[in-house]
């Protein structure tokens, strides 16, 4: 678990135990950091989300799962300010409405996301992909003026090693793996320092070993974080799943322990059984 | 963490600063006329007319190398600039027009007796300089703006920065206007009360020109060096990429945009002095599209590419436009489709492959995309 070691010495955001405490304007007296109530998307009149609701605890480890084109994808436009809702709540904490803020003030409140194909900046080196994802003041002039601090490059250097891109931190991203892309954008995440991180397919592409320690490093993750999964690959569910959400036609099918799920006549009909 | 020029590329700033600082004033102002060693106005307004467009050219590689924005009115900014240092220009001329008046002779001529507004204190060079940078830098502020706030992208931000620069054409050829309409300014006489077309004022005019695109290019590469550069070209590479990690990319947009319009303001104003005349054609679609080009040429986000394809273009086309007149805008696209088709870097790219050439380890520096 090497992995692990490293996460909690690198990235132990906000306090130890984040459970039940309000830090730094994100409010979770009641122990939710994330709230969708009642959520609709329709793209020319398909509803692509229809009435979610939904909730995450702090420092839980969410895995939402449902057959292609459920609104997976959707949901996570939504929770960051890439696709308004046409109607519903969704709220990050007791206080941050997250309909009146827009992306960059989603993410600086503690909201990281890895898209479904992994996203990162081409042509720029692996080390700097790093350098701009990491918690700093993302305004123009501080920018500008921003001078890289040996503990900044300390914790670049750390990320790579976490993400086993030591070697190819001087190369443009561009020329990575698939498998690396990903682990690359994953540690672009946690550098930020998010509270709740939304992962949409993170192990596509990846080999099984990769896969591996995915699942361990986002084990070492819940409790410090929360994270919410999207996958499609059941091994991967399996091995990191505590709470399971089946999403069906935009809204939530079934909800539980992987194995109540799994076994739930209505899953099996409309996702596993197919 | 990202250069931009090795030694080699400070060595060839150097020559070319002993050119334009040293060569140029000795062969103009210190070798007699009659000796063939002689440097001729001709030669002098000419680079210095290059140098100008090799500012905007610069500019022009802000925000298109490095942001992936292409403007297609950055020919506004430079005559927005170029109007303003104009109409101190036409207030230096004093009572020395055909008219023998206070006033320009065209506001004479349309029978006006008293200056428009906008003319107010244009008789003061300070207020000059400070028309010439607020002037297309608050027209960039404002358009910038509304045009990123509603997420302009692409090929509709180029469109819609034609119609800004046609519009305003179609704006200055009205007389009523009060920049004298399409034959705008010229015939000026002084400037800060020097003859502005003896050999020294021309001269001091060029050296300026020279001083000013070497900031240019020194201001632009701190920028394109510093964290902020790795940002504008993070938002060219995948803009909702650099939104989720949590920084305003409107604001970094407007911004860049917004200097390269004052950096092309500050070329139009000195470009006018040299040249000797100012009108709405410099407001044509065409000429933003050719700024494009220049920079397509010298290969996008390598700041020097966009000063050598600027020096190119433009060496090409002051000889065709005297030996082959009617085939220019041929050439021209010509130039361009084969640059697109076949060096998608530029004539930087190419350069990249010489035996001998220095490859330098920034990544910043391979702008492709639009
Ligand atoms: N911008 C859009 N315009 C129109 N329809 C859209 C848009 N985005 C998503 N959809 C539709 O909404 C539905 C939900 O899409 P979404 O991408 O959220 O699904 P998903 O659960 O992530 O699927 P997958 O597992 O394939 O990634 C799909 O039918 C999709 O075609
Ligand atoms: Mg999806």
């Amino acid at each position: 678990m090497s992995a692990a070691v490293h996460a909690q010495s690198g990235f132990g955001a906000g306090g130890g135990s984040a459970a039940h405490v309000a830090t730094g304007g994100l409010d979770t007296t009641h122990g939710v950091v994330l709230y969708l109530d009642g959520i609709t998307v329709s793209f020319d009149g398909f509803k692509a989300l229809n009435k979610l609701s939904l909730s995450i605890d702090v420092g839980e480890l969410r895995c939402v799962i449902g057959p292609n084109g459920a609104g997976k994808t959707t949901m996570m436009d939504v929770i960051t300010g890439r696709t308004r809702a046409d109607s519903g709540t969704a709220y990050f904490g007791q206080t941050i409405d997250l309909a009146n803020l827009s992306e960059a003030e989603i993410a600086q409140a503690g909201i990281g996301r890895k898209f479904q194909m992994p996203t990162i900046f081409e042509r720029l080196t692996v080390a700097e992909n790093v350098e701009l994802a990491m918690k700093a003041d993302k305004r123009v002039r501080r920018t500008l003026f921003h001078r890289l601090s040996s503990e900044e490059r300390d914790r670049i250097a750390e990320s790579l090693r976490l993400m086993r891109l030591e070697a190819a931190a001087d190369r443009p991203a561009g020329l990575l793996s698939h498998g690396e892309k990903q682990w690359l954008e994953i540690g672009m995440l946690l550098v930020q320092e998010p509270k709740l991180l939304l992962l949409d397919e993170p192990v596509a592409g990846m080999s099984d070993a990769e896969t591996e320690r995915t699942a361990e490093l986002f084990l070492s993750l819940a409790g410090k974080h929360s994270l919410v999964v999207v996958e499609h690959d059941m091994a991967f569910i399996g091995k990191i799943a505590r709470k399971v959400t089946v999403l069906h036609e935009g809204s939530v099918l079934a909800e539980g322990p992987m194995q109540q799920v799994q076994n739930d006549p209505r899953v099996i009909e409309v996702y596993l059984g197919r | 963490m990202s250069r931009l020029y090795g030694a080699r590329g400070w060595a060839i700033l150097g020559a070319c600063s002993l050119v334009v600082f040293v060569v140029f004033p000795l062969l103009n102002l210190a070798v007699p006329p009659e000796h063939p060693l002689h440097l001729s106005a001709f030669w002098v307004t000419l680079a210095g007319k290059i140098m100008c467009y090799a500012m905007v050219a610069v500019a022009m590689d802000l925000v298109w190398g490095y942001a992936g924005i292409l403007s297609l009115g950055h020919g506004l900014f430079f005559a927005l600039g170029g109007y303003a240092m104009g109409m101190y220009l036409m207030r230096q001329i004093g009572r020395e027009g055909q008219y023998q008046s206070d006033m320009p002779d065209f506001m004479v001529f349309l029978d006006w007796k008293e200056f428009p507004w906008h003319w107010w204190m244009t008789d003061q060079f300070w207020w000059a300089l400070l028309l010439i940078v607020a002037v297309p830098g608050l027209l960039a502020l404002v358009f910038g703006y509304f045009a990123f706030r509603s997420r302009v992208k692409g090929v509709y931000f180029s469109i819609i920065t034609q119609a800004l620069t046609f519009a305003a054409m179609l704006l200055f050829f009205r007389n009523a206007t009060g920049f004298g309409g399409n034959n705008g300014f010229t015939d000026f006489k002084r400037i800060l009360g020097f003859p502005i077309t003896t050999p020294e004022t021309r001269m001091a005019l060029f050296a300026i020109t020279g001083a000013a695109l070497i900031g240019t290019l020194l201001l632009a590469r701190w920028i394109v060096t510093s964290k902020l550069g790795r940002v504008l070209a993070a938002i060219r590479d995948a803009e909702p990429r650099v939104m989720f990690c949590g920084y305003d990319t409107m604001h970094y947009k407007v911004a860049i945009f917004t200097l390269s319009a004052v950096l092309a303001g500050i070329a139009g104003a000195l470009y006018v002095p040299q040249v000797g005349i100012i009108n709405p054609s410099e407001m044509s679609p065409a000429n933003s599209i050719e700024i494009a080009i220049w920079v397509a040429v010298g290969g996008r986000g390598t700041l020097a590419g966009a000063i050598l394809g600027a020096g190119l273009v433009n060496g090409a086309k002051s000889y065709f436009t005297v030996a082959f007149p009617e085939y220019w805008l041929f050439a021209l696209g010509a130039i361009f489709i084969l640059v697109t088709l076949f060096l998608p870097r530029g004539v930087m790219g190419l350069l990249e492959h010489l035996p001998g050439a220095s490859r330098h380890p920034s990544s910043t520096r391979r702008g492709k995309t639009a």
